[in-house]
This record gives structure tokens, sequence and C-alpha cells, in this order.
């Protein structure tokens, strides 16, 4: 997998590590290089969001098998994760982190694969939808069970630990309603007892599924969660992607630099179901009208604009590009064949000699 | 010299550690306290940085695992009892069972799970888990009922690309002994005929072996002979070993000291019955613990599980049908 492939597509350099001066620029170069990363991350979010329209146009079209789960609302947040990490580093994504998993450098096609169930898919469609990556190169491919993913992060840094490999981090992304699982407790409490370098974003997109977080926990703040492990916790506004990008790499940055496990919460809001199948009727009016509730990409577009750092016309061809990217992918994949029953091994181990069934169920 | 069934578990975690850089043991209390049953005594101090104590977590400690195993490690993860391994259920079967189905990657991961019932151990330091991690595609289930498969296999399921669930059994830990560790073994998925006999198969695995065994030997005086067989390891189950045998001895008894609701004996016996119904002279018959938690009391506990009195019971009834 090509480490930042697709921003490297729209002619973007390597991006220097996250958590240097955005805000307290004062050269030239300082204003070009968050200029630079802003307009990068932006143009993740936009094929992120692009690519979650195709994918929600194809489901109610019928095209797709299973559920379709989208991150909008949550681009901001999800890109600056993504873009934070190097090579070397372990990404645990969630259902609604296309935008990280782009800045990470999963390849447009994986997406369009897994949803379009192609046999050539990192999956070969034995998994759909947002169950998809490639562990090999660092990006974990996620369970359904809420918080499972956060300790197979810690294994990994341990892992990386007892190599000698150095400098590297592990983020997780979870949303609210994981809070509340075991699994969350005993994993961050792991990595807090370990010192591990993980980064567990949380989103506050205030509802799992249709629950509203009164009914999921009742501290004031998940932040203070934080203090309760013993490590460090910082709040974001999710909708804001220059707050996302400096918060984010600020907490991927004291991770790297050994000061243990941070938890990052952002506040935001889902501006769709849980999946496409759901209205989320549920969401109270005016939670959409509050802050949180803001479109990140739109607020991202309006900064471009109000800093002069991209105009109307230069944005209308960032949208036409993508558009062109996610129909190609999309078109290509559509002609690809999907899995063959008859050519499944139907074995699950990877001692295929210690399988037993299949060849007795064959000789029947 | 002479060596036990918990030693020879010791010897080998001793033995991958020192052959293999990717080998780490992680657990609670198994670090310079060695564990709570001393599996893992003075490894901590021979293997610096490598046998880590981990919190009361057990989910965490099989996501760690996994996430390790990913990156290439080979860990060992002592669960204190198989009855713990409940709170790290889902990553066992969810999590490590599925990974390289969905993803290609190797998940080399060995749990090992103190198992079976010791007298007073009560409901929740007694079970048998075998049946349960059985049932999920993408485990291999160990269960050796000797100081020389203990060993071997043990190193067998360190070595082996796919997670292990490595039952030892805690009865045996200190009763049985061997004059001296393999050198050789049996590969993984091959039962074992451990006494032979051409009256009756007994299968068992386990602790339950050594309970047949006393059953042919008490019931040779009677002049029936009874062919044992180990199982060894319930997934991949060697049901050709256990076919051929009932098909020298048209009759089938199979012992399990899990609860008896499905399970290792329901598959011996159903595997037999659809496979090989014409080589049965009898029903075949199926002894296990009673379909109640393990209870406490020694007395309870010792009409709960089959003993060698029940089985030969069984036995009995069996050569009359």
């Amino acid at each position: 997998m090509q480490r930042n492939d697709c921003a490297n597509a729209f002619g973007a350099g390597r991006l220097p590590p996250m958590g240097h001066a955005l805000f307290n620029h004062n050269t030239v170069e300082e204003v070009s290089s968050v200029r630079d990363t802003y307009v990068k991350a932006y143009r993740v979010m936009l094929l992120a969001r692009i690519l979650d329209d195709k994918f929600a146009s194809l489901y109610r079209m019928g095209k797709i098998h299973g559920g379709v789960f989208l991150g909008r609302g949550q681009e901001a947040l999800s890109v600056s994760v993504g873009l934070a990490l190097h090579k070397g580093d372990v990404f645990a994504p969630l259902i609604r982190d296309g935008a990280g998993r782009l800045a990470f450098g999963e390849p447009i096609l994986d997406g369009v694969r897994t949803y379009l169930g192609s046999a050539l898919g990192p999956m070969r469609a034995r998994d759909g939808n947002i169950h998809r990556g490639r562990p090999r190169d660092g990006l974990l491919v996620m369970i359904s069970h809420l918080g499972a993913m956060i300790s197979v992060v810690n294994g990994a840094l341990l892992a990386h630990r007892l190599k000698g490999i150095t400098g590297t981090v592990g983020a997780a992304c979870i949303g609210d309603g994981a809070t509340s699982t075991g699994a969350f407790h005993e994993a961050v409490n792991q990595a807090a007892v370990e010192k591990l370098p993980l980064v567990l974003i949380v989103a506050n997109n205030h509802y799992a599924y249709s629950t509203p977080t009164e009914r999921q926990f009742a501290c004031r703040s998940l932040l203070d969660k934080a203090a309760g492990y013993g490590i460090e916790g910082l709040a974001v506004d999710g909708t804001d992607l220059s707050a996302c990008l400096k918060v984010v790499g600020d907490a991927v940055s004291q991770a790297r630099a050994g000061r243990g496990p941070q938890l990052v919460v952002a506040e935001l809001l889902r501006l769709c179901g849980h999946g496409e199948h759901d209205d989320a009727s549920y969401i109270d009016p005016a939670l959409r009208q509050s802050l949180a509730g803001r479109d990140c990409l739109k607020v991202a577009e309006s900064y471009l604009l109000d800093n002069n750092w991209a105009d109307a016309q230069a944005l209308a061809a960032w949208r036409n590009e993508v558009v062109q990217k996610v129909e190609e992918s999309v078109a290509k994949v559509q002609r690809e064949p999907g899995p063959d029953p008859y050519k499944e091994d139907w074995c699950a181990l990877a001692s295929k000699h210690l399988s037993e069934g299949h060849d007795r169920s064959e000789s029947r | 010299m002479s060596i036990t069934y918990l030693e020879a578990i010791r010897e080998a975690q001793a033995r991958a550690l020192a052959d293999d850089p990717r080998v780490f043991i992680y657990g609670q209390d198994v670090g310079a306290f060695g564990g709570a049953f001393k599996a893992t005594k003075n490894l901590a101090q021979r293997f610096p940085g490598r046998v880590l104590d981990s919190p009361i977590s057990e989910d965490a400690m099989l996501g760690l695992a996994v996430g390790a195993a990913i990156q290439g490690m080979r860990p060992i993860v002592e669960m204190q009892f198989a009855d713990f391994s409940t709170p790290a259920f889902n990553q066992i079967v969810n999590q490590a069972a599925t990974l390289h189905w969905r993803t290609r990657v190797p998940c080399p991961i060995t749990v090992r799970l103190p198992s079976g019932g010791t007298s007073g151990s009560g409901p929740f330091h007694s079970q048998s888990m075998e049946a349960i991690y059985a049932h999920y595609p993408g485990l291999i289930v160990m269960t050796p009922a000797t100081v020389e498969d203990a060993y071997s296999m043990l190193l067998e399921a360190v070595a082996i690309d796919d997670p292990v669930i490595f039952c030892e059994h805690k009865y045996l830990y200190y009763h049985l002994k061997a004059e001296r560790l393999p050198t050789e073994a049996m590969p993984t998925g091959k039962a074992r005929i451990a006494r032979t006999g051409r009256d009756m198969t007994l299968v068992a695995y386990s602790a339950m072996v050594h309970e047949a065994l006393a059953v042919a030997e008490e019931l040779a005086t009677e002049g029936t002979e009874i062919e044992v067989v180990d199982l060894r390891s319930v997934k991949p189950l060697d049901t050709d070993t256990v076919m051929a045998s009932v098909a020298r001895t048209g009759r089938l008894l199979c012992v399990g000291e899990a609860f008896p609701w499905g399970g290792v004996t329901a598959e011996v016996i159903a595997r037999v019955a659809s496979e090989g119904f014409g080589l049965l002279d009898a029903p075949p018959q199926r002894l296990n613990a009673k379909d109640t938690p393990v209870p406490y009391h020694p007395s309870l506990w010792a009409a709960h599980r089959p003993t060698a009195g029940s089985i030969a019971a069984a036995a009995r009834r069996l050569l009359r049908l």
C-alpha cells in the first residue's frame, strides 16, 4: 500500500509530522506549510465525502449488499488522524473513518471493492463494507464489537517495543458508545499500565445508533475518563479542521515523544443515519443547529475562501477531479468478478493441513 | 529424574522463549510470581522483559496478543483458569479466530487454559471449555493427556500459524509424571491408541484418558479388552483413528469431563454414527459430567464428573447391548 497515495495524487508533498506550530506561525514558510496541510486535508475530506455519497447512491440503487456506513460530518477529525500517522504506525479506524483511511493511504479501490463485493478487494468479498484493511501495512480490520480494536492496537505497539522499534504510534478511533464497553476500559487501562504510545480518538457524535449520550454515560465529559486512567486528554471541536489538525497532531506527537496514551475527545454530530438504512429522525433538532451540528466540510471551505487559500473556481475544480476519480473507480470495480463459491477453499486456518471438515464433506 | 505435567508445560515455554525471539508470555501473575500454578516459575528472571504481568483484563489480554501476532510475534497467553477465558471470548472467537480467514494474516497465538476439575474448586475454577472453542472455525483446540504431549504439543502450539486453545488439565499438573521429556512427537491432529483392545473402543481426552485406562485395566481382569483412544486434540478431531478402532471393536463409548449438552463426545458419536453406522454392533454411548455447574464439595464433585467407576459401569452396560 502506498502511503498517502491519494493525497500525493493531488500533488501535495510528504507531510511534516503533525504537532508543529500550526497556529503560532510567524514565518512565510510556516504559513505555507499550514496552508498546504490544510488544503491537502480538505481535499482528502472532499474525496471521502464524494465517495460516501457514491456509496449511498449505490445502496439506494440496490447495488450494495449489506449496510452502508458514512462518515458525513466526521471527516475533519478523521482526516486529521490519518494525516498525523506515518509509515510504520498502526491505525484502527471505525465505521466513519473513510477520510482517515484515505489519508493513511488506503487506496480508493479498497473501499469500492469491499462495498461492491469484488473478489479483487483486500477482503476478497469474505467481509464487506467498512470491515476492510491491510494489517501488514498497519491498517487494522475492525470487528463489529465496539472497543475491541483498542487492545489490538496495544498489542501491535507492545510488539514494536519488544522488537526494538521506536518512534511509532497507534491510533484507535471509537465513538461515544464504545466508551461504555468493558473492552474500552480494559484496553485503555492496559495501554496506561504499559505506557504505550496509543492515541485514542473518541468521536462524540452524541448518539450511539439512536441512543443519546445521557443514556450512555453519566460523567460530565468523556475527557474526565483520562484522569481516571492516568493518561492525558485533549478536547477538540470536531467540526473545525484547523482545530482537529492541531489537537490530533499534538496528541500523536505527544504519544510519539513517549508521554504515554493520549485521549482525544471530539464534539461533533453525524450528519446521516447510523447506516443508510436509518433516517436519524431521533436526532435533536437543536443539536443540528448547534456548533456540533456544523458540516465540517462547509466550515473548511469557508476557511479556505476566507483565507484566500482557494477560490470558488479551485474548489469546483477539486470537486470535479474527485468526482471523476470516484466514478472511474466505481466503473472499474463494477466490471470486476464477484467471489466464486466453488473456488473458495472454505478453510479458516492458515495451517491448511490441520483443517478438518471441508475435505470430509467434499468426499461424501 | 522425573518430570511432572506442569513442569513439562514450564519447560516447553522455556524452550519456546529460548528458541524463538518472537515468543513472549502475557498473563496475570505470570512474571516474578511465576503464575498461579507456577507454570512460569523463574521464566521472568531467565527471559527478562518477555514474561509480562497483565492487568486482570482477559479481553485486553487476548486483544493485545492478536495485535502482537499481526506484528509477527508469537504470544503465549496464560488464563489463570480456563473459566476466566469467558471475558476474553469475544477476542478469541471473533478477533483471533477470524483474522486469517478475513485478511490472510496469520494469528499465531497460544492461549493456555488451566482446565478441568480438582476437588474443592467449585463452579468457577473447574470448567472444561474445549467444546465451546472447538465450535468456532479458525481455532485449534489441544487437550494433552500425557506429560510428553503437554510438552511437545505446547511447543507445536507456539509454532502453528493459527490460534491454539491449549487445554491443560489441572488435575494432571502434579499427579502425572514421566521419566524424561520427549525427543519426538506425534503430529498434531493425530489421535493415539493408548491401549489396544478388541471388544470396545473407549474414546477420551485430557484427564479422562487416565480414568479410561484404569477402566480398561479393571475390565481386563474380567476378560474384556478395551481399546482406549486418546484424541490429543479435539480440533482437529482424528475421526479416522476413531473409525478404524470402532471397525475393530464394533462398540463405542466416548467420555468427556465437560458438560453433557453437545460437545466433543456428541461430535465423536455423530461422526461415527453418520459415517460408520455399519461398523457398530451396538448403539454408541457417551458419558459426560452432569448438567449442573461443577459442585464445590469433594463428594458432590466426585459424583458430578465421570470417574473410573461410572465409566466402568457405562462400559459394562455397553458390552451387554
